[in-house]
């Protein structure tokens, strides 16, 4: 059927009429000899993939292991178990394909993955130490042996800002799971059990919702004291709410999908319909919005310890830093801002990593 | 309709309450020892005081009383509007915010109106502007306002409208100009946050097919926009209007910090500083209140807005 | 094809020449710098006063192509080649400003869903009165001028209709505004795409009749957009066919229909059941062998409790005193229209949902109070196939893990015996192997429903429920659907409960149908006394309104016995 293949390919901006008419080009008749590929269907392996941005090289694949769809039949004998495995692998990399492809969305990762790491293992990207104290190097601007200047003690800002990193790593790390573990928990119970029990659950979430989320944190952080992990405790109930909202809200969508009525006459019990159809249906919007999550953690922490409930020092947070930047903002305006713009910066790469991913959902 | 408002209202009471209530257990119960916490933060140092003293001042605060009738006492005066005394400041905590109210309302009131006109203004651009570059920097200029730290705008305009350019003063509360940088700074995420989901649902609207009704009618792109567009799209960003309003008010707290403001929010920093439970208890009532208060007008609002919604409203 | 009239002047005399004329038109979507073409090499014009229908299934390029006529393509359409003229005026590639002085006044549109088609928080009124206002109307005629354009367009209380919003109307009422809309603008040519696919036939059949009057009487052109050539042949002067953006064959019906010449016209015809009949609907089994019944609902009544509302309480009465039976290895066809209550008796024969009143019995064993885990080991033995494979297909699951799970749920069998089983089936519904491995998102409509089907023949069952299995699809695969499905009943004796709004679709398939109406069945009895000798008016009213009849009977009076297709 040489002509099938001659028909418009389809693309994303496609109205779905043109879409589908190519995916139809496989159907026709069925006493048609297999198709072999549903030529339209499979996106063509673009030449202008960022071929001189760094791929991981777990992820540099042949290119036709990555087109997404259609690669025809697997080889023989890769059948069964083995063919599970690889088709289980070949999907992650072709859904990590067209991430790639955007160097927006590699830039933010890098940077992120950059600050993780500089937070582990700060003496990685910096000699200097986060509390020696240099008196004729005090106030230094930025230069290339002090990347983000000096403070009024001479200690290396960079290096303070790295080591800060690892604070708010930890109480980022701590808020964000809090709101994980406790949202899945009470979204996947109220959406799929419904009920009473989702009555009760969700005006709970109605009423920590009216509270704005800074205001509930300074409660907690009021009952709980200063430090660490008040503020992640402080941080991560407040975020819970909105994750059980829209863990709910994706459970009780995906419940009422057809295919799920289908499983269900099909015999399925309502733990295998959970397990194998509504998590795994559920788990994009939710995890994008874990993703947001990182970035409203890290703007309210840093909050939190900029108005003063942190650490206490000379251990400092990002917050802490530029709370303490603010009497030189004058004279050495780089105390606060350049620890301000980093702040700035991994939010918005968190946020635009989360904002690829739902693109890419849609 | 008069039924729909009183339920309306009810149910605005209910959250009300259901907010004090919950603050309250947080405060009070959550603590290991939340005797301990609030007489230290009275300034006493509990180790130093014999057990005479410790249940002099308990007496003193009320403390002493079990939680329930500690919760319904506390729950009484703030009907009456008394909230207590201030354990760090010798002055009634009633006194402390009837001080600091006006300039927190008339800053928190210009930010809101500045926060609706910026991401009203950028969303309505983003999506009617057709000269590509200038569409795609609208659409992309309110991700970047949502991640910058508050703070750090707030520093950043003293450094360059107060220090480098000396327009306007970098602190104080009396005067408009005093109130320019730190109405800006504070309807700033808002305003970008209300950009963003105005500007996807403007987007989504634009695709709607009554649009190309709209369009098949010879109706001109600006015509479509303001009469067709504009009302659709504003009613699912109108739902979170509450929550940004909240959002923009309790942002205050930073923003009069960063601004050494004399307001409740630098009240509010200092009443958790100090521990001191009666103060957040009841800057945290009067927040709910209001943020009860902009939802209800929000849901009028939205019936006025919706005719499906009227309908309903009407009927019950 | 008509007269290629050229116009010497485009403004000497706009009105003698045609109203569009679209010469050697390619239209392409654009994206990452790819140009997909939609539309290939187009030639179409139409006179006034002409009536012309264009035919394709979806991706044929005919919406693309009525979206290029109105200056309405997305932003990422583009014209490749060729020219549109539009009253004699050069409109390629011209500015939305140029454009929109043809919009409405010149070239009105009737869109395809009425459900979405109108502005939601506007009166209808305003909705009109944007468009007379632009015909430039004095400020104090323009409400008279909308009431006449909605009395016109057969809208029934024009003055209280103008003031209420669009949530309060049918979804026939919203058509017959948005006809409103598009008369209007006085324009000399009306695009109507897919008017009424949406609707019920039977509103369906009297809209396009209403239009088609309108556009009479007052000489307007239009353009029909359509998927069903029998809607074509019924009431178009020139039929165009079309198919993956180009024109295979155009000219007046009889010539298309009685002497087509291009095998893909041959193959839509065949395709359409009334057509391919020479007009009528005409029943695939006309002697019934008396069989075992497998099912059977006993006096179902169902009331659903409506939403609180100012005068308390009340219930809806969904199903009222149906009783139904189906038999072994053949089909029961349940017709009605939307609303009729055919889903909810579908639901409460598969035990899931509870009547309100009467029986359900599965082979003999009544079910109706049974629980879903008494009931469980009775799944096994019927099976469902809904109505839209978009949605009911795991996206996440492959075609094999699809075919199996009923299998998995049942514990039947191992790995090998299950994937044997796949096999199997993948080969009754006649899909390669090869399609084992792939996902949903991977198939087109028709392959997504054969999966669906093969799913629901897995456990083996004796009766197979269709809920509407073939009206989310392309008029031929439609057709290859309801081969297979008549194919896997001879095979393996499957009795099917069959569910659909079209008599045409169910005379192909059913051995005994059943008529529903607001809940009741109003006729019911083998296949080829209701379809041949209806008794009641609704069910008439049904077979009457399947399309192309009115092209065959015209064809019949006229031509000679014998060139029947």
């Amino acid at each position: 059927m040489p002509d099938k293949i001659l028909s418009p390919k389809p693309d994303l901006v496609a109205p779905p009429e043109q879409r589908a008419a190519v995916a139809r080009a496989t159907s026709s008749a069925p006493a048609a000899p297999p198709v072999v590929t549903p030529a339209g269907v499979a996106l063509p392996v673009h030449a202008t993939a960022p071929a001189g941005l760094a791929v991981p090289a777990g992820l540099a694949v042949p290119a036709d292991l990555a087109v997404p769809v259609g690669a025809a039949a697997p080889p023989p004998g890769e059948a069964g178990a083995g063919g599970q495995v690889r088709r289980r692998r070949h999907d992650i990399l072709a859904a990590a394909r067209p991430l790639l492809r955007r160097p927006g969305f590699v830039l933010a990762a890098l940077f992120v993955v950059f600050v993780i790491v500089s937070g582990l293992v700060p003496s990685l990207f910096t000699s200097y130490k986060p509390s020696a104290t240099v008196p004729t190097d005090k106030l230094k601007g930025p230069s290339m042996s002090h990347l983000f200047g000096t403070d009024e003690l001479g200690r290396d800002l960079f290096s303070r800002v790295l080591h800060g990193s690892t604070l708010t790593i930890k109480a980022t790390g701590g808020a964000v799971l809090i709101a994980i573990v406790a949202g899945l928990a009470i979204g996947v119970v109220a959406g799929f059990f419904g009920g009473w029990v989702d009555g009760v659950l969700m005006r709970i979430i109605d009423i920590l919702l009216a509270l704005p989320m800074l205001l509930m944190a300074l409660v907690i952080v009021t009952a709980l004291g200063f430090g660490l992990l008040p503020i992640a405790i402080a941080v991560g109930v407040t975020i819970t709410p909105a994750f059980a909202r829209t863990t709910r809200a994706e459970v009780l969508r995906v419940k009422e999908q057809p295919y799920v009525e289908a499983a269900r006459t099909g015999g399925a019990s309502w733990g295998r319909v959970l397990v194998r159809h509504v998590l795994p249906n559920s788990w994009g919007p939710v995890s994008v919005l874990a993703v947001l999550d990182f970035g409203t953690a890290v703007l309210t922490i840093s909050s939190l310890s900029f108005l003063g409930f942190g650490t206490p020092p000379p251990a400092a947070e990002w917050g802490t830093l530029i709370s303490n930047g603010r009497n030189f903002l004058i004279t050495s305006p780089w105390l606060s801002l350049l620890p301000g713009l980093f702040v700035g910066l991994v939010v918005f790469s968190l946020n635009h990593i989360a904002r690829t991913l739902e693109e890419m959902q849609r | 309709m008069p039924r729909y408002l009183a339920g309306r209202v009810a149910q605005a009471l209910l959250v009300l309450w259901a907010a004090y209530t919950v603050t309250f257990i947080i405060l009070n119960v959550l603590p290991s020892d939340p005797i301990t916490l609030q007489l230290s933060a009275g300034g006493a140092d509990v180790s130093q005081l014999t057990a005479a003293q410790v249940h002099e001042l308990k007496a003193h605060y009320g403390l002493d009383d079990p939680i329930v009738v500690q919760y319904f006492h506390h729950l009484w005066g703030a009907l009456h509007l008394d909230f207590g005394m201030s354990l760090t400041q010798n002055v009634s905590v009633g006194s402390l915010i009837t001080d600091k109210l006006p300039s927190t309302i008339t800053l928190t009131a210009v930010a809101v109106v500045f926060m609706l006109v910026f991401g009203l203004a950028i969303a309505f651009l983003a999506t009617y502007v057709q000269w590509r570059p200038a569409r795609t920097l609208l659409a992309r200029l309110p991700a970047v306002g949502v991640s910058l730290p508050q703070f750090f705008v707030g520093l950043l305009l003293i450094q360059v409208f107060s220090f480098s350019l000396t327009w306007l003063p970098a602190t104080g509360t009396h005067g408009w100009k005093t109130l320019v940088l730190p109405a800006i700074t504070l309807a700033l995420p808002g305003a970008a946050m209300l950009a963003q989901l105005l500007t996807r649902s403007l987007n989504d609207t634009w695709r709607e097919p009554y649009i190309v009704t709209a369009r098949a009618k010879g109706l001109s792109r600006w015509t479509i926009q303001v009469r067709h567009a504009l009302r659709n799209a504003s009613l699912p960003a109108l739902t979170l209007l509450g929550v940004l309003v909240g959002y923009t008010v309790v942002n205050a707290v930073v923003v009069e910090t960063v601004f050494s403001r004399n307001g409740i929010g630098q009240l509010a920093q200092q009443a958790v500083l100090g521990q001191d439970v009666p103060v957040v208890q009841a800057i945290v009532l009067i927040a709910a209140g209001l943020f009860v208060v902009v939802n209800l007008i929000v849901d009028l609002l939205y019936s006025l807005l919706d005719p499906r919604v009227a309908r309903a409203a009407r009927a019950a | 094809m008509s007269a290629e009239a050229a116009v010497d002047s485009p403004a000497a005399r706009p009105d003698s020449g045609p109203i569009v004329e679209l010469s050697g038109l390619s239209v392409g979507y654009q994206q990452r710098g790819r140009t997909t073409l939609a539309v290939e090499d187009v030639n179409l014009t139409i006179a006034p006063g002409e009536t012309v229908a264009v035919v394709g299934e979806s991706g044929s390029g005919k919406t693309t192509t009525a979206n290029a006529i109105l200056g309405l393509l997305p932003s990422s359409g583009v014209i490749t080649a060729g020219r549109i003229r539009i009253a004699g005026t050069d409109v390629t590639g011209a500015s939305d400003r140029v454009l929109r002085a043809f919009r409405g006044n010149v070239v009105g549109l009737v869109p395809q869903d009425p459900m979405v088609g109108l502005n939601p928080t506007m009166r209808i009124g305003g909705q009109i009165a944007e468009v007379v206002r632009r015909r430039g109307v004095d400020k104090r005629l323009v409400n008279a001028e909308v009431i006449e354009a909605l009395e016109r367009a057969g809208v029934d209380q024009p003055v209280v209709r103008a003031r209420q919003y669009p949530g309060a109307l049918s979804g026939g009422l919203r058509q017959r505004v948005l006809i409103a809309i598009a008369i209007a603008g006085h324009p000399r040519l009306i695009v109507a795409d897919e008017p009424t696919s949406a609707l019920d036939v039977t509103v369906q059949r009297r809209i396009l009749d209403h239009l088609g009057g309108l556009v009479a009487e007052t000489g307007t052109s239009l353009l029909i957009i359509t998927h069903d050539l029998g809607v074509a042949a019924d009431r178009a002067d020139r039929v165009v066919v079309m198919q993956r953006g180009r024109i295979v064959e155009q000219g007046e019906p009889a010539a298309i229909l009685l002497r087509p010449q291009e095998p893909y016209t041959r193959h839509l015809i065949a395709a359409a059941p009334a057509l391919s009949h020479a007009g009528g609907v005409v029943p695939c089994f006309t002697d019934v062998t008396p069989a075992p019944e497998v099912l059977r609902l006993d006096g179902i009544g169902k009331d659903f409790r409506l939403p609180r509302t100012a005068s308390g309480e009340r219930t809806f009465r969904a199903l009222d005193d149906v009783s139904l039976s189906v038999r072994a290895g053949q089909t029961l066809g349940l017709v009605g229209e939307s609303g009729s209550g055919k889903t909810t008796a579908l639901r409460i024969a598969m035990g899931l949902e509870k009547p309100t009143q009467g029986r359900v019995h599965l082979d003999g064993v009544d079910i109706t109070d049974a629980g879903w885990s008494e009931l469980r080991p009775l799944r096994r033995r019927f099976q469902l196939v809904h109505q839209n494979p978009y949605s009911s297909l795991d996206p996440r699951f492959t075609v094999a893990q699809t075919i199996a799970e009923p299998l998995v749920s049942f514990r039947v069998g191992d790995r090998a015996s299950r994937a044997a089983r796949v096999r199997e089936l993948l080969d009754q519904v006649a899909l390669p192997a090869a399609f084992a491995d792939r996902k949903p998102a991977e198939l087109s409509g028709g392959q997504r429903q054969r999966v669906a089907i093969a799913r629901s023949l897995a456990l083996e069952p004796e009766l197979v429920f269709l809920d509407e299995p073939v009206s989310a699809l392309d008029v031929s695969v439609q057709e290859q659907i309801l081969t297979l499905l008549l194919r896997l009943q001879q095979d393996l004796g499957v009795g099917y409960l069959f569910i659909s709004h079209d008599l045409a679709v169910v005379a192909q398939l059913a051995h005994h149908v059943a008529v529903l109406r607001a809940g009741r069945i109003i006729e019911s009895g083998p296949a080829a006394d209701i379809l041949t000798a209806p008794v009641e008016e609704h069910t008439r009213e049904l077979l009457g309104a399947v399309p192309g009849q009115r092209f065959a009977a015209e064809l019949a009076a006229s031509a000679p016995p014998g060139t029947k297709r």
